[in-house]
């Protein structure tokens, strides 16, 4: 697995606070981790990087090498920081039959990032995903955790342009 | 327990319910290939290569994990096995770099040994992909190298459930799945602690020894150079069994007779630093119990154990013993003391030091292990390195007359011999201890309660007037409950020992690659070797007291403390 771990990410004690208070339910449910995980990414950079998980690793108490194991397996979860969007093309057969890679080449055109990159003002992240269980409304994305469906190319740009421009939130 | 019959090939068995097919078939005397599968580890199951058919059963079903029922008929020969298991060969031979004829496991790779056992001859028809490049020499100990992997799991078992240290994980899934320390960082700058235990749990050469014959070749090469060999107590009990021998074979004096035909000018015991740990470490154990300093005290000859207690109980180092361990007071001595007697500057002595041990080469290059700008061990080689060496020097080992020791430091005592095995640097302290307080002479010099295989074990002596309470623990997910006892202020012990690897050094990571029934063996030649001795006690070597009144004064002086004595430094930042 490649993954780049040059950029560093700040723990502020008031992030370190929200982290804690996330991590903390681990002691009442230790098999919610994965949830855990997903809520702590919402408040870092869309990601569980090095010095995230040494917080959660102190609160938690599972070594870091075990959180990086499980970081690592799960597509929703990234051990390097990603972009405030992070934004999923379904790679499964239905949506390629539906024209996904057409709505993927507008999405690239519009962002100017490639799958697996992050744009330059730390925004977006663009990346391929399994399906996404609404193969009757092919092609979809997600973004973060709002799902759009029925996408053309020229229904794709416009969404992408409208979260550039921040109309959506 | 109630058995089950089944038969296997044929053959009828019978086993005791919950038995995997394996173990039945192994009962058989029944060659199933397997990888993934190690007998200390729990089942894994992931390699698949130990696949049989059960007779009515639609899928061929993994022999290691799948439980032999009652009236169940196993082949694990049939065409359908023999097709499949190829094809999973060809399938983990398509992700492992077949570079066998340069390979650091060539001879006993588990791999290499089920190909060949298959009979698998013909050409992979997958192409080779590489798994990862990641190639990891930052470590002065361990070697990882991904391309040989078969991700069967063994060194992250032993790795996280065994010594506790988690260094290592399982990252990403699928065919890019890799066993690598957390976020992306080389395992010299992570928490591992050196053990090679994972060297140990490995089937391939994706974990192995970090070689440093080349330079200990080189040395000899070098006409400046008395190449001064030291060998610790362990690794006469396991060379024997690395050059082809059975698992406790005792090869003391073939040992230094092949030492000295591959070229080391001369070649000391490490159990006569032994001895002299116990002088200086009983001295610093009755000195903490008389004028209240901090107990327990815990032995610091483990350097694996060392570097996990200044990572993960840094504020528990003032309870770590100030002494060297032997291999190290072996190399201030031989630098000062000995470099003088043969009129020689310290940088003309080469001295390497045989260790049963992976974290020793770790241990020789800490800053605080050389003075004046030298090192006091120039290299540490493992018994799988000397034996290499010994093999490419040409030596028929087994054919070998018995040399002795050289002197000064070739005399050791039975209780420096005992260093090898979990229990033993306890059992030697004792005996010291015991003797120099009381002065009386002990009726019986073994200490059973101390010995053996169990993870933490625990005695009490009466010395003197004083109920001394130890225990001894090995293996570090063992050393980890004794110490969170200690945190807790709930263990009242006065002495602990504590060994990184399980059983202790004959379970080190330099030896060959073990398994619990080859250390049974080993066990026994340790206190086989301690019974044979002349002397049974440290503070009973001559050469040892000789060295006190000639150079170190008495036990714990200001030289001693100079030489013999070192610090720890809190290593925890690597958690941070």
């Amino acid at each position: 697995m490649k993954t780049e771990f040059t950029a560093q990410t700040e723990i502020t004690p008031q992030l370190e606070k929200k982290i804690v208070a996330i991590a903390e339910r681990y002691h009442k449910e230790p098999h919610q981790l994965m949830r855990i995980l997903l809520d702590i990414q919402k408040v870092t950079s869309n990601a569980i990087p090095r010095e995230v998980a040494i917080v959660v690793s102190r609160v938690t108490g599972i070594p870091e090498a075990k959180l990086y194991g499980f970081v690592s397996f799960y597509a929703m979860i990234s051990p390097a920081p990603r972009g405030k969007y992070v934004i999923r093309m379904c790679e499964s057969a239905p949506c390629h039959v539906t024209g996904a890679v057409a709505v993927m080449e507008s999405i690239i055109k519009t962002l100017g990032i490639q799958p697996g990159e992050t744009s330059r003002d730390g925004r977006f992240t663009l990346e391929y995903c399994q399906c996404l269980g609404v193969c009757e409304s092919s092609p979809a994305i997600l973004v973060n955790d709002m799902i759009y469906k029925n996408l053309t190319p020229g229904r794709a740009a416009t969404l992408i342009e409208d979260y550039m421009r921040g109309d959506v939130s | 327990m109630s058995k089950v019959k089944l038969t296997i090939d044929g053959l009828p068995v019978e086993i005791e319910e919950g038995a995997t097919i394996l173990r039945a078939a192994d009962e058989l005397d029944i060659y199933i290939p397997t990888l993934c599968y190690h007998p200390d580890q729990n089942v894994k199951a992931n390699c698949r290569i130990c696949v049989v058919e059960v007779v009515g059963m639609k899928l061929l079903v993994p022999a290691c994990s799948y439980p032999a029922t009652e009236g169940m008929a196993v082949l694990t020969h049939s065409q359908r096995v023999r097709t499949a298991r190829r094809n999973i060969l060809e399938l983990i031979l398509a992700r492992h770099a077949q570079d066998c004829l340069h390979c650091d496991r060539s001879g006993f790779c588990e791999l290499q040994k089920v190909s060949e056992e298959m009979h698998f001859l013909r050409t992979p028809r997958y192409p080779y992909v590489a798994r990862s490049d990641y190639w990891d020499d930052s470590s002065p100990s361990i070697v990882r190298n991904s391309q040989k992997c078969v991700a069967c799991g063994r060194c992250e078992y032993v790795c996280s459930n065994i010594q506790t240290v988690h260094a290592l994980s399982k990252v990403g899934r699928g065919f890019e799945v890799n066993f690598e320390p957390a976020y992306g960082k080389k395992l010299g700058d992570s928490v591992c602690i050196n053990c090679g235990q994972c060297i140990q749990a490995c089937p391939t050469a994706a974990l192995t020894i970090y070689d440093y014959t080349l330079r200990v070749w080189r040395a000899f090469a070098d006409p400046q150079k008395t190449v001064v060999a030291q060998v610790a107590p362990a690794v006469r009990i396991t060379l024997a069994e690395a050059l082809g021998e059975a698992p406790g074979t005792i090869s003391t004096g073939r040992l230094v007779t092949a030492l000295k035909r591959v070229g080391f000018d001369v070649v000391f015991d490490t159990d006569f630093t032994a001895d002299l740990t116990i002088m200086e470490e009983g001295t610093e154990l009755l000195g903490r119990i008389n004028n209240g300093g901090v107990l327990p005290m815990i032995t610091s000859c483990s350097p694996g154990w060392i570097k996990f207690c200044e990572t993960y109980y840094p504020d528990l180092i003032p309870n770590l013993s100030t002494c060297k361990s032997p291999q190290a007071m072996f190399g201030a001595l031989i630098k000062t003391f000995y470099a003088k007697q043969i009129r020689k500057v310290p940088s003309d002595i080469f001295s390497v030091s045989i260790m049963p041990c992976t974290a020793k080469k770790f241990e020789a290059q800490r800053p605080e292990m050389g003075r004046n700008g030298y090192r006091d061990v120039d290299v540490v080689i493992s018994v799988q390195e000397i034996a290499r060496m010994i093999r490419s020097a040409g030596i028929n080992f087994s054919n070998l007359p018995e040399t002795p020791f050289d002197s000064p430091f070739g005399l050791g005592s039975g209780a420096g011999e005992i260093f090898g095995a979990t229990g033993g640097v306890m059992e030697a302290a004792l005996r010291t201890v015991y003797e120099i307080v009381t002065g009386k002479e002990l009726d019986s010099l073994d200490f059973e309660s101390v010995r053996g295989f169990e993870g933490i074990k625990e005695a009490s002596v009466m010395v003197g007037d004083i109920k001394v309470k130890v225990a001894v623990a090995h293996g570090l997910g063992n050393a980890r409950k004794l110490m969170d006892a200690i945190r807790a202020k709930e263990a009242d012990y006065h002495f602990i020992e504590i060994m990184a690897c399980p059983g202790g050094c004959i379970g080190g990571g330099g030896n060959p690659i073990k398994n619990w029934r080859k250390m049974g063996p080993r066990l026994e030649a340790v206190y086989r070797e301690d019974k044979n001795m002349p002397l049974r006690k440290s503070h009973e070597n001559p050469y040892v007291k000789k060295l006190y009144e000639d150079f170190l004064g008495e036990p714990n002086s200001h030289k001693c403390h100079e030489l013999l004595h070192t610090r720890y430094v809190d290593r925890s930042y690597l958690l941070r």
